[in-house]
């Protein structure tokens, strides 16, 4: 399958119903933090883009404040676009973006389990 | 009124004064916070992956055990809340995920989201009434100026959590008068505290968190109130506003507070 379709098959989204009206990018807290924004990640989608979404900083930059989709006046939810670009990684086997290994100079020892959990789920499988 | 109840893996941890804190008031309240047996980390992130299931049997293990007792799940943490709440609207709503699961538990009668989960203020909210929590209050804060933090995952998606106004909420605010605070309101209530990329960019979150308390601070609030111990963690790791979990306060105000679980 194009990667394309997987994109579009994991995030359940349709990028032709982006109006880029760019509330998304305007309210992403993230959004200096990205090299892509989350207006253009349905940009690249549209246009078949795929690899540099896979490669992009963004994919960690995401928070999962989930603001984007609140805002979104059409439901493109660009969040989703993020997240499954960001699966893509994470299920080509042995891709991680976050290793066990690096907790412990990482985590401080007050630091809640939720913060573990979090991130794990969300840059790892 | 009893509720099965969802801790989630902080609340027995690091967050075990506000679980106890919690478990008294209900107490004193009127309602029951039966804990669930055997239940299972939420993943603390919702799986936005339409194909996505089975990262969400944690949730609907739990969902069901509740079902199982003919109650309702009750939670404390946001992000147990978020989860829980979200997975059970894909079971309600979502054919897919329904019949994935359905074949991977090997149920008889399918799981359809029968379950309500509510998160605490939910039922302070609507089942027990602030009007009530307010008779009962020995030690007000009379006089105290309180932030409300709502932070993200309460709040958003609007349309599935159903909380509250997704960008004018009101529930900790009117929290806050119950026990006998004023309530400060500041722009930056809803925004992100940084969540898990405070784990590797504690700068960015640093940064996050300082928006948050200079707005909370500008509109003259003196600690801040919230239902996340992940906001919590990172806003007092980065700032020196007192931040506290809501069951706190509540305990206090009900003459309940200890210092053991």
């Amino acid at each position: 399958m194009k990667t394309v379709d997987e994109i579009r098959e994991i995030s359940g989204v349709n990028p032709y119903k982006c109006m880029k009206c760019g509330k998304c990018s305007a309210s992403c807290p993230s959004y200096a933090e990205m090299d892509i924004k989350p207006h253009q990640f349905v940009s690249y989608v549209q246009r078949g883009e795929i690899e540099a979404l896979t490669a992009s900083r963004s994919l960690e930059k995401c928070l999962s404040c989930f603001a984007c989709i609140e805002r979104c006046p059409r439901s493109v939810e660009p969040a989703r676009l993020i997240d499954a670009a960001r699966q893509l990684v994470v299920r080509r086997r042995g891709e991680t973006m976050l290793s066990p290994d690096e907790i412990p100079a990482l985590a401080e020892s007050d630091a809640p389990p939720q913060l573990l959990v979090s991130a794990f789920r969300r840059y790892r499988r | 009124m009893k509720y099965s109840y969802y801790p989630g893996c902080t609340m027995k941890a690091k967050a075990a004064y506000a679980d106890a804190c919690a478990r008294r008031s209900a107490a004193a309240l009127g309602f029951a916070m039966e804990e669930l047996q055997d239940w299972q980390c939420c993943g603390g992130v919702y799986p936005l992956g339409a194909d996505e299931v089975a990262t969400k049997l944690s949730s609907v293990r739990a969902l069901m055990a509740a079902q199982e007792k003919g109650q309702d799940v009750i939670t404390l943490c946001a992000a147990c809340h978020h989860v829980l709440k979200r997975v059970n609207d894909d079971m309600r709503h979502v054919p897919a995920v329904q019949e994935k699961v359905a074949r991977y538990m090997g149920t008889e009668a399918p799981y359809q989201g029968e379950t309500n989960v509510y998160h605490y203020l939910e039922v302070l909210r609507d089942t027990v009434g602030f009007d009530t929590i307010k008779k009962k209050v020995v030690k007000p804060f009379t006089g105290q100026k309180i932030g409300a933090y709502y932070g993200c995952l309460l709040l958003r998606p609007g349309k599935i959590m159903g909380f509250d106004d997704p960008e004018n909420p009101t529930v900790l605010e009117d929290f806050i008068r119950a026990i006998g605070a004023e309530p400060v309101l500041y722009p930056y209530r809803n925004e992100c505290c940084g969540g898990y990329i405070s784990l590797r960019e504690k700068a960015l979150a640093g940064n996050m968190c300082e928006n948050i308390v200079a707005s909370a601070a500008g509109f003259g609030a003196e600690m801040l109130v919230t239902a996340c111990p992940l906001c919590q963690y990172n806003l007092t790791k980065t700032t020196k506003m007192p931040v506290r979990f809501f069951t706190e306060l509540l305990a206090e105000a009900l003459g309940l507070e200890g210092e053991e679980a």
